[in-house]
């Protein structure tokens, strides 16, 4: 199933990291010659379009129309930022790409840029990898070295500087207008949109935000052509492949490559992962990281892809499955989520601010055996008021899970609230 | 006024002025630059940072202040950060969490009174794949087990680093 993957045969050893691996083993920037000597800004976001790259970072946006969006006119500096925050709870995938394989995001970055139009692009990487910060370092060290990177890169009259920025600690700053104030020295809260990135990101400047991931997909596509990336996705609209973070109650937690949309939820969780821990029964997925809703055991015969996990009701997101099996305690594992999103509000909107904090202390009542009966609707009409009333996406994140976990496993919320069952 | 960040930290700012459209976007650097040395950010280090990039300490205090990762408080010399969220949640940090308390003889929060140790809850730090997962100041422990941890803290305790 996982044969000849893009990133996957490379991970998990430390020499790969290397540019002499990198240039010998996986056709190292070729595509950055290529689109350098060969193509203009315009070939290339229509490649990219072709090969339909969605982001990689939770919203599945097509990147080709991202950089499409760049006003070529404004005379304006542009931005090319890579979003390196990777906090959506459940997901680990961009860190291997930092670790194994930095020069393809380099590579990335570098054709990216030369699409639009960008000198500096900044990687802005959660404040916790401190050691993939290193690596990456060391790699655009490299790389200026060898001159791919700096003035005139490869003789071509381009020149691109990277400069790594790193966070330090603040989930919101995976949210694009978040992480841009972050970048420019302010505190990470999101942005009024419009105007949008495009038109007025960093510096007040037109800036496109991409994710690792993305980014770190460009050199294949650009190698292998838009057509034949698109082909490797084996459903509409989603083109090459997805890493997926496996974690929770399977035997074999990891991150793995599949081809975009060419299995099931449950063949990822009983073929790759190797089933349940202990042969336990499944009882629930958390299928995109915790923002995402929640199945049920009965619902993971689904496509592991964008539109068909929409279709279910629940979201790809970032690509982080985490899996639960019969023993767990889902209002706990609720309160825990809720506990997270009333943390990271950066405290700007009041839904989401004063909501997830009244949520936590409902779920907390609940689980303590002190509710009302009514409580369980309050919790849920709380988690609805702050839905679609908020800035950015984080008071969504948070009220999907409350409201899908009440939905689909009411009885266990009651017990607690009957005093069937007691807090251990 | 009395300096208390080093030459160090000056020249590695001087470093990255140019790769800035403006020096304010020198903050978050800077904050992290100045707990490298210190390992915490006392009020005059934060005032001293203000002054270099030419803004009200108060809008250092702003920033810094909106960060889990910068501590304006000081911390123990092993500051154990222990992943409870979700992925690590499933994979046993609550019992954990529970054993480091006990071990340590401090609770979630607190530094022992000989400053060896200081113990957090982490959210997501993005090793679920590899959970339980804690971070030991800036380096990762992963696929954890209360004979890892256990392991761990007395080696720091021997060590007396």
């Amino acid at each position: 199933m996982r044969q000849n993957t893009l990133f996957e045969q490379h991970f998990w050893k430390d020499s790969n990291r290397s540019l002499d691996y990198y240039l010998q083993n996986m056709n190292g920037y070729q595509a950055a010659q290529k689109v350098l000597k060969e193509m203009n800004p315009d070939q290339v976001i229509e490649e990219v379009k072709k090969g339909n790259l969605r982001g990689r970072g939770g919203a599945g946006f097509p990147m080709g129309m991202k950089w499409g969006f760049i006003p070529k006119a404004s005379e304006k500096p542009k931005y090319l930022v890579c979003n390196a925050d990777e906090s959506e709870p459940g997901t680990c995938k961009d860190r291997q790409i930092m670790r194994y394989t930095p020069h393809l995001l380099i590579e990335g970055l570098i054709i990216g840029s030369f699409a639009i139009g960008c000198k500096h692009s900044y990687i802005y990487i959660r404040g916790e990898y401190v050691n993939e910060a290193k690596l990456l370092n060391a790699a655009i060290e490299e790389a200026y070295e060898k001159g791919y990177l700096g003035k005139n890169i490869l003789g071509s009259g381009f020149d691109l500087d990277i400069t790594v920025h790193r966070g330090a600690g603040a989930y919101i700053c995976g949210e694009e207008t978040g992480l841009l104030n972050s970048l420019e020295g302010k505190r990470g809260e999101p942005r009024v949109k419009p105007p949008f990135p495009a038109v007025s990101g960093a510096f007040g400047c037109p800036t496109a935000v991409n994710n690792v991931e993305s980014i770190a997909n460009v050199p294949h596509l650009i190698r292998m052509g838009g057509d034949a990336f698109a082909q490797l996705g084996k459903i509409d609209k989603s083109g090459g492949t997805r890493l997926i973070s496996l974690s929770g109650h399977v035997k074999k937690p990891g991150v793995y490559e599949i081809q975009a949309g060419s299995v099931t939820l449950r063949q990822i969780i009983e073929d790759i992962g190797g089933g349940i821990i202990n042969d336990k029964k499944l009882k629930a997925v958390i299928p995109g990281g915790s923002s995402s809703p929640i199945l049920t055991a009965d619902e993971i015969d689904v496509v592991y892809d964008v539109e068909p996990l929409m279709k279910v009701g629940t979201m790809m997101g970032s690509a982080a499955i985490m899996v639960i099996h019969e023993d767990t305690d889902l209002v706990k594992l609720l309160l825990r989520i809720t506990k997270f999103y009333a943390h990271e509000s950066c405290g700007q909107c009041t839904p989401c601010r004063e909501g997830c904090h009244w949520m936590e202390s409902i779920l907390h009542k609940i689980l303590h055996g002190e509710a009302k009966p009514t409580d369980l609707d309050l919790l849920v009409d709380v988690a609805q008021n702050i839905g679609g009333k908020t800035l950015c996406a984080l008071g969504d994140a948070a009220a999907g899970p409350v409201i899908s976990f009440v939905k689909k496993f009411r009885p266990e919320f009651e017990s607690y609230i009957k005093g069937q069952k007691r807090y251990a | 006024m009395e300096k208390h960040l080093s030459e160090k930290f000056y020249l590695a700012m001087k470093k990255l002025e140019p790769r800035y459209p403006n020096k304010k976007a020198l903050i978050l650097p800077a904050l992290h630059q100045a707990q490298e040395e210190y390992g915490w950010l006392p009020k005059e280090v934060l005032e001293e940072i203000g002054t270099y990039i030419g803004v009200h300490p108060a809008q250092i205090r702003e920033v810094a202040s909106f960060y889990t990762m910068y501590n304006l408080k000081p911390v123990g010399k092993n500051h154990l950060k222990i992943c409870t969220n979700v992925a690590c949640c499933l994979r046993g940090a609550d019992e954990l969490m529970n054993f480091a308390e006990k071990k340590l003889g401090i609770k979630c929060g607190e530094t022992t009174s000989d400053g060896m140790f200081s113990l957090s809850e982490e959210e997501c730090l993005g090793a679920c794949t590899t959970a339980p997962a804690m971070m030991a100041n800036d380096e990762y422990i992963e696929e954890l087990d209360v004979n890892k941890l256990n392991h761990f803290i007395e080696k720091m305790k021997v060590l007396k680093i």
